[in-house]
């Protein structure tokens, strides 16, 4: 999901909370009343959240098929181009034996696997990106030991902040921060 | 395994004391300072400095034996003809077996969804890395010309030739290689979001630079999550069946040769059961060394002690299989030379590996059908111990009985390890533990959000039942 531009009023409004099942059930609220670009926080995976924010993104696991797939072609193609390349002449062997190549394809298939894997997740998870405007409010922190967040963003179509902000309080928040942008609009 | 799961100890790290208030969440944060707070505020440092000094003698050890050896060939060891496999090679495979362990704890019981993986899986994986480094240096300080060893990689070069694919020593550094960095980004993409908590919990700024580094910038969005998830199951996924080759490829590199005593079926499987068996044991050990420095009681509990132990005994149990069934393979097909090498396992001129090995790895080993010894750390840091030493023993014996004489008595010739060899070893116990005691003092070397995620599923279990 692209981020909001400098040029919305305010990069988003943040909401904490105590409790994962209070996150859990204010997504769902957020986007039961419309809310589409929301994001939610939390220090360790919970499963129900990806529900409630209907995530369905399987692309890594696709990618990492792909790459298996790949690595897999390239370790048995590169040891027959290499054999046919330079053919070696022991006692009658075969100059392509697929039994010999065996260990080798496993191998790349799991190490080309295992790149495009986590790569790929990376490259879709915008990592690495050492800065970001979360990071500017006080109490973001706490996101890495045992509080739970939930942040609309600023370019969210049914973004009002004074809305946003109370539509929040009314969820059981603990706390609601206004999180700025870090770059002037261009 | 899964009765005691159904019945956990009280002092479980899960099950945390009731408290006022919301119990969990203070558990949470208990957690987490708990677990950032070592490489943060790190605890007895007096005794980690004098580990360190004797590691790094280690390490200078090592140096020294490998520049004796660069600079004045293999000829400072004593691998011969016929013996050309010595130290070496055994300490390579042994120390590869104990990598194992790590990946097998962390990704195996990932996969079987085994939330008391959390307390081990960190350290045992890091334990899989360095091991890994130690055993992959191993092959290449073997070769006679060890500068050379990248002509074993696919690259186009002006002699216009490839490396031999259907050669052994391609496999391994295949394997190895493969193993090394699937390892690493499996054991790096798990610890971020800690790197994260502890990038946010410090309050020096050379910290806050260096571990944001490396957090590359997790803020624990519930995309990142997703992803992350099933990237990392994926990836478990994967691990385990490489375990298995990886060693597997290991006998089938010992079968290559046309050695007496290297031909048994039951190789593979005995090859990476015996690698599990040895790695069991060092995460043991560790676990008990760690909890005890760290104060760790509470996240490593008496739980956790006893199921290494029950790991420990199983495998050796079916290592121990393996060595019956060797025996009895020998004896049915009644091939000469194979009964010859056979025997001079049982009495020859090594046979003190052989016992050794039998003695080491399965008479301390039968303590462990006691409960009381299972959660003893002492008890399990010795036996632990035992077994590290038999399994050395084991893949000397493999190597040394079976090609110290084969086929022609024109090829019989003694082997002894050379002082430079056993200097390299106790130098590569120095490359294993520097980096070891640096990751004990800069890492979370639990993971504390996977802990908490298990904290988090067992109350939603407990509520929804």
């Amino acid at each position: 999901m692209r981020e909001p531009s400098p040029h919305t009023e305010v990069f988003g409004i943040l909401g904490e909370f105590e409790k994962a099942e209070a996150l859990v059930e204010a997504v769902g609220k957020a986007r039961h009343a419309g809310y589409q670009r929301i994001e939610a926080f939390s220090p360790f995976p919970i499963e129900a959240l990806d529900e409630a924010l209907g995530l369905d993104d399987r692309r890594v696991a696709w990618m990492t098929l792909a790459g298996g797939i790949f690595g897999g072609l390239l370790g048995y193609g590169m040891q027959v181009y290499t054999n046919l390349d330079f053919p070696i002449l022991i006692d009658g062997r075969a100059h392509t034996p697929p039994e010999a190549f065996m260990l080798i394809t496993f191998e790349m298939t799991v190490l080309f696997a295992v790149l495009f894997s986590i790569g790929t997740m990376l490259a879709l998870n915008r990592l690495p990106r050492l800065h970001h405007p979360l990071f500017g409010v006080d109490s973001f922190h706490l996101a890495s030991s045992d509080k739970f967040f939930l942040l609309i963003y600023g370019d969210d179509p049914r973004f009002e902040r004074g809305a946003a902000e109370r539509f929040l309080i009314g969820l059981d928040c603990v706390r609601v921060d206004t999180v700025g942008h870090t770059e002037e609009p261009e | 395994m899964t009765d005691d799961t159904a019945a956990p100890d009280r002092s479980d790290p899960r099950e945390g004391p009731p408290q006022e208030g919301d119990p969990r969440r203070d558990r949470y944060a208990a957690i987490t300072s708990e677990i950032t707070g070592i490489p943060l505020h790190y605890p007895h440092r007096r005794n980690w400095w004098i580990l360190f000094a004797c590691s790094l003698m280690l390490l200078t050890l090592f140096v020294v034996s490998a520049t004796v050896l660069f600079a004045r060939g293999v000829g400072v060891w004593g691998n011969n003809i016929p013996v050309n496999w010595g130290l070496a090679i055994s300490n390579y495979v042994w120390f590869l077996g104990i990598g194992h362990a790590g990946t097998l704890i962390s990704a195996l019981l990932l996969l079987l969804n085994e939330h008391w993986r959390n307390s081990l899986n960190r350290f045992a994986e890091a334990m899989t890395l360095f091991a890994v480094v130690c055993a992959g240096l191993y092959p290449i300080l073997h070769l006679g010309r060890p500068w050379l060893f990248y002509w074993m990689a696919p690259y186009p070069n002006t002699m216009e030739i490839w490396p031999q694919f259907q050669s052994p020593l391609a496999w391994d550094f295949f394997a190895v290689l493969t193993y090394l960095t699937v390892s690493v980004l499996f054991w790096y993409i798990g610890i971020v979001p800690d790197l994260a908590a502890v990038r946010d919990r410090s309050k020096k700024r050379r910290q806050q630079v260096l571990y944001g580094l490396f957090a590359l910038g997790w803020r624990g969005s519930a995309r990142h999550w997703q992803r992350w998830r099933q990237s990392y199951t994926l990836v478990a996924a994967i691990a385990v069946p490489l375990v298995v080759s990886v060693h597997s490829e290991i006998s089938l590199l010992f079968a290559a040769g046309p050695i007496p005593g290297w031909h048994s079926a039951v190789f593979p499987s005995y090859f990476v059961l015996g690698a599990a068996f040895s790695g069991f044991a060092v995460v043991s050990m560790i676990a008990v060394c760690l909890r005890h420095a760290l104060g760790l009681y509470d996240l490593v509990t008496p739980r956790h002690l006893d199921l290494l132990g029950k790991l420990t005994l199983a495998t050796g149990l079916m290592t121990a299989y393996g060595y019956f069934a060797e025996i009895f393979d020998v004896l049915y097909a009644n091939e000469h030379q194979e009964v010859a090498t056979l025997y001079d396992r049982f009495g020859g001129d090594y046979a003190s590996s052989y016992w050794g090995a039998v003695i080491a790895n399965f008479v301390p080993l039968q303590l462990l059908w006691l409960r009381s010894v299972r959660r003893s750390p002492a008890g399990l840091f010795l036996i632990g111990l035992s077994v590290g030493i038999g399994m050395w023993f084991e893949r000397y014996m493999l190597l040394v009985t079976s090609l110290y004489r084969d086929y022609l008595v024109s090829s019989w010739g003694p082997y002894h390890a050379s002082f430079w060899e056993w200097s390299l070893y106790a130098g590569m116990l120095g490359v294993f533990m520097v980096p070891f005691l640096l990751f004990v003092r800069f890492l979370p070397v639990i993971s504390a959000f996977e802990v908490k995620e298990a904290l988090f599923e067992d109350t939603v279990e407990a509520r929804d039942a």
